[in-house]
């Protein structure tokens, strides 16, 4: 009798499709990595957890103090505060994401040279914990919001889209870095110069608005993340809509920047356990 | 054999490694892009390693086959396709069945985490579904004897309770067909002891374990067929006893002296040992020296730069690898200044009280702060039969390797009392 076999290995070459179902087969180890990340993250720490909520409400106060007191940078409208630590939850979302993503390789080295699994499982579930960190930080805007009594209304059920689109941005990004810094490891001392830079460089301190007219699309342009930063603020402080072009514009670019990410990545992957 | 029986086909697997040569490798992104730029037709000069290649044979379900072979003959190479942890350059493989592998023990161990913690992040690593570890539990914990400190972060573990947690994981594995690569040298005996049962258990409950151990003794009384590989080639398939046999005497032969045609070593190759002989007290090239006997080891090397405290060792192993004395230069305190080019080490030996039979070398050269050249399975030498208690008899091999000075006589009991 004739038994198909469960797995046929074979060289593989060119590009690869995106194998959805085997990593479907190891979701209970994407749960456990990121299980393995929030718990060592704050052990042996005095204050804990405290400082999933600590950590974004100072550096929001920091940003304020320098664009809105010393710039006098202020956003029409909304306290310059809650402005800020908006903008600074999607700019944690997007900069952790491409961090962890970008060192995800390098940094399980063990891991990569002696056991298999999907390579995706490593960036993905970095994601994971990292949402969770936004989630807290977002039930904190959002009980603050409500004690302010601003309501955003019905742009609030977009809110998840922005937060998906600022992860594909991010994920992409990172996956291309992550498959760069096994063979180079010179993205390793690229990223921390260049994440201080966009953060400047996105509408994260300060408003679209006070950028001159003339300039304004070219900037939304040139930083995809602008557009999704200013959408987030609309779906939460009640704030106007960035331009629809511009929304299209900033999505079309991120679903392709993952794409692209996630196919360099396993084309590259196979390669992986040799380089390392 | 009908399909129905097979757990693994192998068939015409190759792996090459491409070496690329130093004065081109590029390790920066910098370079890499400068010499494109300069260069964009030239090919980087590049030489292929085939670690393995036209390697073909099948496994039966149930079957525990044994892996053998010396460093660089491809063991691990082959493992790591199988597990899926690198890609092979040519042939195909049929995995019937879900393959675990335990290359290492306790891989992605973390050491903040509790015990408990870890068995679940552990086993996820290896492949199982929380479901089925939770079902496990149990089991994992008993079997490894460390349900008191389990809510213990894993660091305040000794060495052994550690090993014991994290060999526990692996062997509750449910994969049809379970990889195990030198595990078996881990724990105290009657742990080992309790490891080798669990893989018989495995192999009786109709799973396929296949077994990598430089270990002859475990691989014999373990496997039920093994697999022999030369450089990257199979050099035989079959029954154990023939392929443990063909191991040690191909093995012996070929380690005759030379060892510049070696790629099996490791170390960062400053220096290397080019041959290795043995002398008798009177000068005379040997293979063979009778248990007692003043003797002499030689090294050549051929070193690439002059070398400043360097210290030489040689290891004296069963054929099986176990370990009877390590002869190094620091046990003396003694490190050589070495000049650039060829030379020679010599290791005089008062004597060794071995029985009669096949004795294996492995050569170390170290600097500081490197190890330069490290060849296992030198050479082989025989120690030659000699009449040492004057009776025409020895202990056999089952009785120990070491030839003890001693006597017996009968004594008084009180002179043991007093």
């Amino acid at each position: 009798m004739a038994v198909e076999p469960l797995r046929t290995l074979r060289p593989t070459t060119g590009w690869v499709a995106l194998d959805l179902r085997e990593l479907a087969q190891f979701q209970d180890l994407l749960v456990e990595f990121a299980r393995r990340d929030v718990k060592l993250r704050y052990r042996q720490t005095l204050l804990g957890v405290a400082w999933v909520l600590l950590q974004p409400l100072v550096a929001a106060g920091v940003l304020t103090f320098a664009f809105g007191v010393v710039a006098g940078l202020k956003p029409q409208g909304t306290s310059s505060f809650l402005f800020t630590y908006a903008g600074l939850l999607v700019w944690n979302v997007f900069s952790s994401t491409l961090n962890k993503a970008s060192m995800s390789m390098v940094g399980n080295t063990y891991l990569v040279s002696k056991v298999y699994f999907p390579r995706l499982i490593l960036p993905l579930s970095g994601t994971l914990a990292i949402l969770l960190d936004f989630g807290i930080s977002l039930t904190v805007l959002l009980v603050g919001l409500a004690g302010l009594g601003i309501w955003p209304g019905w742009p609030l059920l977009l809110l998840p889209i922005w937060i998906l689109l600022v992860l594909c941005l991010a994920l992409g990004a990172g996956l291309i870095a992550a498959a760069l810094t096994v063979q180079y490891r010179d993205i390793q001392h690229i990223l921390p110069i260049l994440i201080p830079f966009l953060l400047y460089a996105s509408p994260v301190a300060y408003e679209v608005a006070h950028i001159p007219a003339r300039f304004q699309s070219a900037f939304y342009l040139i930083n995809p993340l602008a557009a999704l930063v200013e959408g987030f603020r609309w779906s939460t402080l009640a704030r106007p809509m960035p331009p629809l072009p511009m929304v299209a514009w900033s999505a079309t670019f991120a679903v392709i920047v993952f794409l692209c990410g996630a196919a360099v990545f396993r084309r590259t992957e196979r390669k992986f356990a040799d380089v390392i | 054999m009908s399909s129905s029986d097979l757990a693994v086909s192998i068939r015409g697997v190759g792996k090459a490694y491409t070496i690329r040569h130093d004065h081109i490798a590029s390790t920066t992104l910098a370079e890499a892009i400068v010499r494109r730029v300069r260069n964009p037709f030239a090919r980087a000069a590049r030489e292929e390693f085939w670690a393995l290649r036209g390697v073909s044979f099948d496994i039966r379900r149930g079957e525990v086959l044994g892996l053998i072979g010396g460093n660089g003959a491809g063991k691990s190479t082959l493992l790591k396709i199988l597990s899926r942890i690198t890609e092979m350059t040519e042939g195909e493989v049929d995995l019937y069945g879900r393959v675990g592998s335990l290359l290492e023990v306790g891989t992605g161990f973390n050491q903040e985490l509790t015990g408990r913690e870890n068995v679940f992040l552990n086993g996820a690593i290896l492949g199982m579904r929380r479901a089925e570890i939770r079902q496990q539990f149990d089991a994992i914990v008993a079997f490894s004897g460390v349900d008191r400190f389990l809510d213990t972060p894993v660091k305040h573990y000794s060495s052994g309770m550690y090993v014991r947690l994290a060999f526990a994981v692996a062997a509750h594995l449910r994969s049809e067909i379970l990889i195990v690569d030198e595990v078996l040298a881990v724990g105290d005996q009657d742990f080992q002891r309790k490891c080798l049962g669990k893989m018989r258990d495995v192999a009786d409950g109709g799973r396929t374990v296949i077994l990598v151990s430089h270990n002859m003794t475990a691989i014999s009384s373990l496997c039920s067929s093994a697999v022999v590989l030369r450089s990257g080639r199979l050099a035989y398939a079959g029954d154990v006893g023939g392929a443990v046999k063909q191991y040690l005497t191909r093995e012996a032969t070929e380690m005759v002296g030379d060892l510049g045609s070696r790629r099996d070593r490791s170390g960062s190759g400053e220096v290397r040992a080019v041959s290795l002989a043995v002398r008798t007290a009177g000068g005379d090239l040997t293979r063979a020296v009778a248990p007692g006997e003043p003797f002499e080891i030689v090294v050549s090397y051929h070193a690439r730069a002059a070398l400043k405290d360097v210290a030489i060792s040689i290891d004296i192993d069963l054929p099986d690898g176990t370990r009877l004395a390590t002869l190094h230069s620091d046990f003396h305190g003694e490190r050589f200044q070495m000049a650039a080019g060829s030379g020679a080490f010599s290791c005089a030996i008062a004597g060794l009280p071995l029985r009669p039979d096949t004795y294996v070398l492995n050569i170390a050269l170290g600097g500081p702060h490197a190890l330069y050249d490290f060849v296992e399975r030198a050479m082989s030498f025989e120690m030659a039969p000699a009449d040492v208690y004057g009776t025409g008899r020895l202990p056999q091999r089952n009785q120990g390797p070491l030839l003890a000075d001693y006597r017996w006589r009968l004594t008084e009991p009180a002179t043991i009392l007093s």
